[in-house]
């Protein structure tokens, strides 16, 4: 079972409501696929006890062996390789991994060398595995580093991914062909609009997915609305609470402070397993 | 001419109420809205769209079964696992690298442009602003946000503009680096939480790798003073100086439900008169006063 958590607009509660699943549910794996801004840990307080550097490949060109052809120039659709005069130049920041120069050179001038893209780092709290990836700051591509948190998934355990925001690639990484989708939005004009471009990704992605509205009696009904006119299951509702706020901007797990929000996680997640149809 | 861009590292600190903010209170300026994947600012502002135009991304790959002999070439050659074992292309993993294109012996694959976007020039009661929508699962998010603030800047040159006020995205990757570089300064909207002071530690790395001045600003700086502390702490450490502190006031969301800025939602609010005040000490910043 993997689940991954998104929303269209950040900070509207993804990692709460992650976090707080994950620890009410106990014995999960935690995949913190924001690896841009990754913040599950700051909740929790995972003890990290491995840690892996994460290359992409980008090309290297042996100069001597290089006849100028232009062969990889041409066939490099993210220009990532020039020449100037009698040099030729590689932009490793702008490889897009896909290998067509090596492939394309006819000298076999051109092997791979590595990129650092930012480092994978592995631990667990209690009975949690939890996982992350943390870009490198200056790095602009996160999809590679998602990839490389979503291959530690453990096809028979519950997965809770924490996915980026947004609609573009990072968010399509973390969500596709996962189990179910659950979105997490706030009953404002922001909220509104962002949920409906998560949603459209949902189905473009063709996934079952269902809502928590976060700061539910805050802003105005149309979320409610929205979800009602498109079938869109609200599975739980978060009011703003002064101490609910607190508590994230400490680090700590509302669901742990109140017992009875840990109930309504179990809750979410039986809701969940149902429209799944996920047999344990 | 000066660009000011608001970014968070975090998302949701506040970065598009806050610029729509600003919009009220500046004078001559062109609004970029950089944050293309999740577009929110044009909510604020009721835009009259003026322009609009296809934004054109790269290609993606086309298998045509008639002319596929299914010797599995692109198969072996894909790096991103985008092609079925019944040689269909899936768009969505396709990274439009083409080296299936070229290396296809019967050259049946075709690399179709794709159309991933739009983007607009359109006119506010603030000004004109260039702003865009990417398409849902598309790429080349940063392509995207260095066309709307390289529209901005020709838009401000043409109309006199002396000042463009850019609404960035979150994160840290693709999209926020194409938004920050070149512009006069940063201003980082961060809040007193765990989550706002780690995000904000990445981003204003982020900023003084690619050399652009940084500022910053706590959002509901009322919620936990102890986090207020850190971040200033932070920011001290990092040579950022904090302009701004706004306190936790639901008139924020009202006015968003309203579909207007707290400047003119409630003038007279407590919220309003702090942004006023860091607005005058932003805009008298030696890094923002034209050379």
């Amino acid at each position: 079972m993997i689940i991954s958590i998104a929303s269209g607009k950040g900070g509207t509660g993804k990692t709460t409501v992650a976090t707080n699943l994950a620890a009410s549910l106990g014995d999960v794996q935690f995949l913190d696929c924001d690896v841009e801004e990754p913040n599950a840990h700051l909740f929790l307080h995972p003890e990290i006890t491995e840690q892996e550097t994460v290359f992409t490949p980008v090309p290297e060109i042996d100069e001597a062996a290089c006849t100028l052809c232009r062969k990889c120039v041409d066939i490099c659709r993210f220009k990532a390789i020039t020449i100037l005069g009698k040099t030729i130049l590689v932009f490793p920041e702008l490889c897009h991994s896909c290998g067509g120069c090596v492939q394309v050179c006819p000298e076999n001038a051109v092997s791979e060398a590595k990129r650092e893209i930012g480092v994978l780092e592995k631990g667990h709290r209690g009975n949690i595995r939890f996982i992350h990836g943390l870009l490198r700051i200056s790095e602009a591509m996160s999809p590679p580093l998602i990839k490389a948190v979503r291959r530690q998934v453990q096809p028979d355990t519950v997965n809770i991914i924490d996915a980026p925001p947004g609609t573009s690639c990072p968010v399509i990484v973390a969500m596709k062909g996962v189990d179910f989708v659950l979105l997490v939005t706030e009953p404002t004009p922001f909220g509104l609009h962002d949920l409906k471009l998560a949603v459209e990704a949902v189905k473009k992605l063709g996934l079952p997915s269902g809502l928590v509205i976060n700061r539910s009696d805050m802003g105005d009904r149309r979320v409610h609305a929205y979800a009602a006119a498109e079938n869109l299951p609200i599975l739980m509702e978060i009011p703003y609470e002064r101490s609910i706020a607190e508590a994230y901007s400490r680090g700590s797990l509302f669901a742990e402070d109140k017992g009875e929000w840990q109930e309504r996680f179990l809750e979410l997640y039986e809701r969940i397993k149902k429209r799944t149809g996920y047999e344990e | 001419m000066k660009e000011l861009v608001i970014i968070s590292g975090k998302g949701g600190t506040g970065k598009t109420s806050l610029t729509a903010a600003f919009a009220a209170l500046a004078e001559n300026m062109v609004l970029c809205d950089a944050d293309v994947d999740a577009a929110d600012l044009h909510l604020l502002l009721q835009p009259d769209f003026r322009q609009h135009a296809d934004f054109l991304g790269g290609g993606i790959a086309e298998i045509d079964q008639d002319k596929c002999v299914q010797c599995a070439l692109c198969l072996e050659l894909c790096r991103f696992d985008a092609i079925s074992q019944d040689f269909v292309v899936d768009p969505i993993d396709c990274e439009g690298c083409g080296v299936c294109v070229d290396f296809c012996p019967e050259e049946a694959i075709a690399f179709p442009i794709q159309t991933c976007g739009e983007w607009y020039i359109s006119a506010t009661r603030y000004g004109p602003m260039v702003h865009a929508r990417l398409g849902i699962a598309e790429e080349n998010s940063g392509k995207l946000v260095s066309l709307v603030r390289q529209e901005s800047a020709k838009l401000a040159g043409e109309e006199h503009k002396d000042l463009i006020i850019t609404d960035g995205p979150p994160g840290v990757g693709c999209p926020v680096i194409a938004s920050i570089g070149g512009a006069a300064a940063v201003l980082i909207v961060t809040e007193p939480t765990v989550s706002g002071l780690h995000d904000m530690e990445r981003v204003a790395d982020l900023a003084a790798h690619f050399k652009v001045p940084a500022i910053a600003c706590i959002n509901k700086s009322d919620l936990n003073p102890e986090q207020t502390e850190r971040i200033e702490a932070l920011a001290k450490d990092k040579g950022i100086e904090i302009l701004g502190r706004i306190p936790f006031d639901p008139v924020f969301i009202k006015s968003m439900v309203q579909g207007q800025n707290v400047i003119e939602y409630s003038p007279e609010s407590e919220i309003a008169g702090a942004i006023r005040r860091m607005w005058e000490q932003i805009i008298r910043l030696p890094v923002m006063q034209e050379a």
